[in-house]
């Protein structure tokens, strides 16, 4: 039995084959990472990237391929027994259980058993260390995006893996947070830590990873070095041409308010959740806004708010299209001419096991789509096949369950769907979470449009980059509150960075809400 | 070597499918090991409880007349079902809808109205969705479980059956039987076939199928339904009526469980007596769980239920062995159909022992 040495690969597979009915999602993939590497995969939404990271934590079993666990060749069935050589992974999509808490949720990860007190000081510790901050006696359920995926990278780090696997592990994470996350990966490596980095934000790779594999079509298009690289030649390897560039146009000027927020505040019933606190927010026609934020900072509540998946007592604290809103449910406040898209988006964007054209009546039904209570649905499919169309939607066709789609195509297709309702005001959370560049470039652009042509647009992320990309004026929510709206071209990212920890003048005075427009 | 459950990484259609069958099997084959402990011989037992109760027409018209509550009970449950709403209480909204029939049949006595039957079957259906309306409003006004509170009001209904007929509705010249007058011809549902006990129920329980696979599956509050029982965020998330499906659920199990209740006590009952229901209303729950809560399904395993419960009464005459047989069988149908629904989630695998 060779003994591993440094010159033998943590994991090496070879010609690894997997096949859905619709798709080829791996063809023949060749993969080699040594101890202490940081290795990105890179690829389009759907290349296969996700199928290919399952194979090797053994929750999908290859039709051809094997693996080479330091050496020694390994059929890895299970993730139990991934885990046992050493392996550890954080999901794309989320694999923990709403209705635990954090510290039970990464008990059930651990063989045997074991007491949660200790558990949960180890959580702390760990979380304090690397800089991901999380209480674990939490219900899962009421976490944002940002802190579930902070007690997955936890659940991780707490089983001392010997090769790492993250599926966009960053897509919803600050810049901060980030930041430390990356400290850590490399400390890791440091150790001899192997570490499998997925993600579309190709300047993180640039600055992380030591060596990348491109996928395309589930086929390896190509090795590089992320260092020699710029993150235009890496995209041009992954899309095959050259990313094109927003078209802005201008913003229309003094537009009709299509949504007014006056005088909001909500005590949340969760006792982690953050309490609003006197919100007053205008969108007009033809302007995009953005907020700005720490994820947990109050932004679930305000969305909440504004969908009327939580509506309030006080019918006029929301006005869309000028119609007092407050109290409406979702459905009627779409009557009004709202879409919106959520950050979760399996599960509440879309029904996991109902196909895309079910998926779409969720939300589009008023185009027609109903004839005396029962459902048309030629309409319907026609509506999700021009989506899958319009928004390159890789997938079997619209009759695909939604959890078949690869992250970033779910999004695509969620964002169509909303898109293509040319709603009077479309409310977005995060709008390219998980998305390819091209994809990106392609949503921002169609935002972009959709603003052009009078839509009053609502962007709430936690990436400033694309606030600042699309963006008319911007506004920071920090602690529940709202800081007055800069327009873009007159605030930069440092600025609007500080305010993001709750330093803007005026601040805690529960101040008017002044719109410089 | 020992045998381990492994998640499947999506699950199985085809034991979606399979696994009613299989649980079919495996009732056959421990109705056989069955007899075989009571003494009796199995191929006797089996040919006494599975073929008997077919051997003619007769026997076959008596498969529909029992088949008929069972499928308008279940299909009106597994509206409910759908969308997670767990009304236990059909057996309860059934004793009901058969009181509210069975008043307007005792109080118009002797009318030869044409209304009357219809108003019967309407009064029926309205008698079986009150008594559901309890549940659904304790669970959309207070969030009271609806399993408890629908299973509580069955034991209230028979309670309230058994005081009428041995008090109030108590027929005067019944020689002090617990039992009300019977129902004059004009408040007796139709037959179908002369000679046979099965009445114009079954075309209402077939309508009942038809209409609920429309609703099911072409309407959009049927779809609804299905969001909320599937994704209850997306639900909320689309503004679809957490509420409602609550309403719709209950209420679509009482109506049906309602208009079964009458249809016994017009038809082959002719009067209310203690007795209406040998369980109906519960075993249309295992009914509509073995057909997959689609009425396509629902019309087979209602047609397998009533088989249980015949055979029952032929073992009972034949093997001497006590009607409860049939509730055994039933009881072991549930059991496997659990079992073999694990592997709708997982599939085994023989490994080897690691030290
Ligand atoms: N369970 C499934 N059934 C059918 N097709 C599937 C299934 N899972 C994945 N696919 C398909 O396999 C392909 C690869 O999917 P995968 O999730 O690996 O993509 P990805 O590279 O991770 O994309 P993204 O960047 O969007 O996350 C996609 O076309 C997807 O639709
Ligand atoms: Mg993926």
């Amino acid at each position: 039995m060779p003994t591993p040495t440094s010159d033998t690969p943590r994991l090496a597979i070879r010609g690894i084959r997997k096949v859905y009915p619709s798709v080829v999602a791996n063809d023949g993939i060749d993969l080699t990472v040594m101890p202490g590497q940081i290795h990105a995969v890179l690829g389009e939404n759907g290349a296969g990237k996700s199928t290919l990271m399952k194979v090797i934590y053994g929750v999908i079993r290859p039709d051809e391929g094997e693996l080479l666990w330091e050496g020694r060749p390994v059929i890895i069935s299970n993730p139990a027994q991934a885990r046992s050589l050493g392996i550890g992974m954080v999901f794309q999509h989320f694999s923990l259980f709403e209705t635990l808490t954090v510290v039970q949720n990464v008990a059930l990860s651990i063989p045997g058993k074991l007491d949660l007190d200790p558990l949960a000081k180890r959580i702390e510790e760990v979380s304090e260390r690397y800089g991901l901050p999380v209480d674990p006696r939490r219900m899962v359920h009421a976490l944002s995006v940002g802190e579930r995926q902070r007690v997955e990278i936890i659940r991780c780090l707490l089983q001392n893996p010997r090769l790492l696997i993250l599926d966009e592990p960053t897509s919803v994470l600050t810049p901060q947070a980030v930041r430390k996350l990356f400290e850590t990966l490399r400390q890791l490596a440091a150790e001899g830590v192997s570490i499998l980095y997925i993600s579309h934000k190709l300047d993180e790779i640039q600055e992380l990873c030591h060596k990348a594999t491109v996928l395309r079509g589930g086929k390896v298009t190509g090795t590089c070095t992320p260092a020699e690289e710029t993150p235009q030649t890496m995209a041009r390897m992954m899309i095959g041409v050259d990313l094109p560039a927003c078209s802005h146009g201008e913003p229309e000027d003094g537009g009709e308010v299509r949504l007014l927020i006056q005088g909001l505040s909500h005590a949340t019933d969760d006792p982690f959740g953050t309490d609003l606190k006197d919100i007053h927010l205008e969108v007009k026609a033809g302007e995009i806004v953005g907020i700005a934020g720490v994820s947990g900072n109050g932004q679930q509540e305000l969305l909440r708010a504004i969908s009327g998946e939580e509506p309030h007592a006080d019918k006029r604290a929301v006005r869309v299209c000028g119609v007092e809103a407050g109290h409406m449910n979702a459905a009627r406040r779409r009557g009004l001419g709202m879409c919106f898209v959520p950050e979760e988006r399996l599960g509440r964007g879309a029904v996991p096991r109902l196909s895309l054209t079910e998926n779409i009546l969720l939300t589009a039904y008023r185009k027609g789509m109903l004839f005396a209570g029962l459902i048309r649905f030629g309409v319907a499919k026609r509506f999700a096949e021009e989506c899958i169309k319009r928004f390159d939607v890789k997938c079997g066709g619209a009759h695909s369950e939604a959890k078949s789609l690869s992250g970033g195509n779910l999004q695509k297709f969620i964002v169509g769907r909303e898109i293509m309702q040319e709603p009077k005001l479309l409310v977005l959370a995060q709008p390219t979470w998980g998305v390819d560049v091209g994809a990106s470039s392609f949503i921002r652009q169609s935002v972009l449009d959709l603003r052009n042509s009078g839509t009053a647009v609502l962007v709430i992320s936690e990436e400033l980059e694309e606030l600042f990309e699309i963006c008319d004026r911007i506004v920071v929510i920090a602690k529940g509150t709202l800081s007055p709206s800069k327009v873009t071209s007159e605030t930069n990212v440092e600025e609007i960075g500080m305010w993001m920890s709750g330093l803007w003048p005026g601040a805690k005075t529960q101040g008017e809400a002044t719109h410089v427009a | 070597m020992w045998l381990k459950f492994e998640q499947r990484p999506e699950p199985s259609k085809v034991m979606t499918y399979l696994s009613p069958l299989l649980a079919v099997g495996l009732m056959f084959l421990s109705g056989l090991i069955l007899f075989l402990v009571l003494g009796k011989s199995p191929v006797e037992g089996f040919k006494v409880f599975f073929l008997n109760p077919l051997r003619d027409s007769y026997g076959v018209a008596e498969l529909f007349l029992k088949a008929t509550p069972l499928m308008l009970c279940a299909v009106g449950l597994s509206v409910g079902f759908k969308a997670n709403v767990w009304n236990i209480g059909a057996e309860g909204q059934l004793l009901i809808g058969a009181l509210a029939g069975g008043w307007l049949a005792l109080h118009f006595e002797g009318s030869t109205s044409r209304l009357l039957l219809p108003g019967m079957i309407v009064a029926g259906a309205l008698g079986g969705m009150a008594w559901a309306a309890i549940p659904a409003f304790l669970r959309t006004r207070f969030n009271a479980n609806e399993i408890l509170t629908s299973l509580m009001l069955v034991y209230v209904a028979e309670l309230m059956v058994s005081w009428l007929v041995h008090g109030p509705w108590k027929d005067p010249d019944g020689f002090n039987f617990p039992q009300t007058k019977l129902f004059s011809a004009t408040a007796t549902l139709p037959l179908l076939l002369a000679g046979t006990r099965v009445n114009v129920a079954l075309i209402f329980a077939i309508g009942a199928l038809v209409v609920g696979w429309i609703f099911m599956n072409r309407s959009f509050m049927g779809y609804q339904m299905k969001v909320a029982g599937q994704a209850e965020f997306a639900g909320r998330y689309a503004g679809f009526s957490a509420k409602r499906s609550v309403w719709i659920g209950m209420l679509a199990g009482g109506a049906m469980a309602g208009v079964a209740g009458i249809s016994e006590v017009a038809g082959p009952i002719g009067q209310i007596t203690e007795h209406i229901s040998p369980g109906y209303g519960f075993a249309a729950m295992i009914v509509a769980f073995v057909g997959r809560l689609s009425p396509i399904g629902i019309f087979f395993s209602s047609l397998l239920m009533a088989l249980l419960y015949m055979g029952g009464e032929q073992a009972q005459q034949y093997l001497n062995l006590p009607s409860s047989i049939s509730k055994v069988f039933q009881g072991m149908l549930l059991f496997f159909l659990l079992g073999s629904d694990v592997f709708i989630n997982f599939r085994p695998r023989l490994v080897r022992r690691r030290k």
